[in-house]
């Protein structure tokens, strides 16, 4: 990371959300350290992916500021907009290949477009990724000739083609086969391991468990209860986070 | 009196069906233009600009063909233009394709899901890379085979620009029935033209829907 040790990754400040009449985010207040691997629980409906979507700008929130690496989020500066997207990959539950470009044109289409990088270089770091994610020989084949799992992990190289320094993963092993998981997840703790800052939202307790070093219970709009893994999961406070994890068992 | 052989007339026809083809060719092409920035305008999330397109594409299609032509006709007289049959026809079939055309790329833009806007997006393209790149060669698939019938739609229309003096294939064979008195046989040979010309169309159109539906499996 160019920037201080000391700058955090992500800084959000009193963020508030509404969808019309709907408040879904009600002051939210986060910091996050560069490296940080954090895991985003709770109920559907209690804001998680919102927050994530809030970070890479594919939502506009109305109140509070949010900054990455030390860059404040503006809607109307296009220009600030497509530099702080080029820090923020995001992976999503759908996948969300193009389905016209073949494998490798999915991952050097924005380093391309974007980065203006030239294409010999491009060409060798897409296949860099692609056989880090265990589908080198997968360049040539187009999205729907993939499996689910398959498909994630193309996304996920995408997303890091374009080398950034956080990543946001929004349940992207829920539209997947119970098989196709672990693929999938195998990667993603690879990615954590390296210094990634990670922030995903997961319904995967126990990969939660085992590789973030904090996880968030969010509860209708706000952050109700955080640690880490092993106090959050062992010893939680609040009466909601209880019955939350004693309803997934 | 003079007598007109069937080829007589056969001839003479032709002859003015190129001007229905040209007709056709110019409406599909400026209106295809004209709509293309028309459906970058309403794919912008600027909500003015969405409207006015919208408004646009309303008013075109909530008027008869015919009344348009009259108004493109009449009314650039009226604002001191000089014009021609033939600017009235090209201008009035141009807007007309325009909207139609618009409308039905619209559709095919919208039917690309939203993720895929997201995708692009969370990759840090830009607004016009993002149509440029992502949602419109997926679009643009789409919209091939609904885009070749509405030809046809075109080349019937520019029967309509003989009410203006235009002389294309329907007026020379409303000329030709005032000269032979034999409009039976006149009327019959140009709606066998206009079978002839719109037909391959047609069949095109089917052959490209098939080939978009064997790619995708």
């Amino acid at each position: 990371m160019p920037n201080a040790p000391d700058t955090p990754a992500i800084l959000i400040e009193g963020l508030r959300k509404s969808f019309g009449a709907n408040e879904v985010l009600k002051g939210i207040d986060l910091r996050v350290k560069a490296g940080e691997v954090i895991a985003i629980i709770g109920k559907s409906g209690s804001g998680k992916s919102t927050l994530l979507r809030c970070i890479n700008g594919l939502e506009m929130f109305q109140q509070g500021t949010l900054e990455v690496q030390g860059q404040r989020l503006s809607y109307s500066d296009p220009r600030a907009m497509r530099a702080l997207r080029q820090q923020v990959g995001m992976i999503f539950q759908s996948f969300n290949l193009f389905p016209h470009l073949s494998v490798g044109r999915n991952i050097k289409l924005a380093p391309g477009l974007v980065k203006q990088l030239p294409d010999g270089q491009i060409d060798a770091t897409a296949r860099r990724l692609l056989e880090r994610v265990g589908l080198a020989e997968k360049f040539d084949a187009y999205p729907d000739q993939l499996s689910g799992g398959q498909q994630q992990r193309v996304a996920i190289a995408r997303a890091l083609a374009m080398s950034p320094g956080i990543l946001l993963c929004d349940e992207i092993t829920s539209a997947l086969d119970p098989e196709l998981v672990g693929e999938v997840l195998a990667v993603v703790e690879s990615l954590a391991r390296e210094g990634m800052t990670l922030l995903m939202v997961t319904h995967e307790m126990n990969f939660a468990r085992k590789v973030s070093d904090r996880v968030i219970f969010m509860h209708q709009g706000l952050v109700h209860e955080q640690g880490t893994p092993e106090e959050l999961f062992a010893r939680p406070q609040t009466p909601e986070l209880k019955q939350f994890l004693s309803s997934l068992t | 009196m003079v007598e007109f052989s069937l080829w007589d007339i056969v001839r003479n026809l032709l002859l003015a069906a190129r001007w229905t083809v040209v007709l056709s060719l110019i409406a599909f092409v400026g209106g295809g233009l004209v709509a293309l920035a028309l459906l970058v305008a309403r794919s912008t999330p600027s909500t003015g600009l969405r409207r006015s397109v919208a408004a646009y594409v309303q008013l075109f299609q909530g008027t008869p063909l015919l009344m348009q032509l009259f108004l493109a006709y009449f009314g650039m007289a009226l604002l001191g233009v000089e014009t021609s049959a033939w600017t009235a026809a090209a201008v009035a079939l141009t807007l007309y394709s325009s909207a139609f055309l618009t409308e039905i790329w619209h559709g095919c833009v919208r039917s690309i899901p939203r993720g895929q806007w997201e995708a692009a997006q969370s990759l840090a393209l830009s607004f016009t890379e993002q149509l440029r790149h992502v949602v419109f060669p997926q679009a643009a698939r789409i919209a091939v085979a609904p885009t070749v019938g509405f030809l046809v739609q075109v080349v019937k229309g520019t029967a309509l620009a003989s009410v203006i003096g235009f002389v294309e294939l329907t007026k020379a064979g409303t000329m030709i029935t005032n000269a032979t008195f034999k409009p039976f046989v006149v009327y019959s040979c140009v709606a066998i033209l206009y079978f002839l010309m719109c037909y391959p169309i047609s069949l095109y159109a089917r052959f490209l829907e098939g080939r978009l539906h064997a790619k995708r499996t």
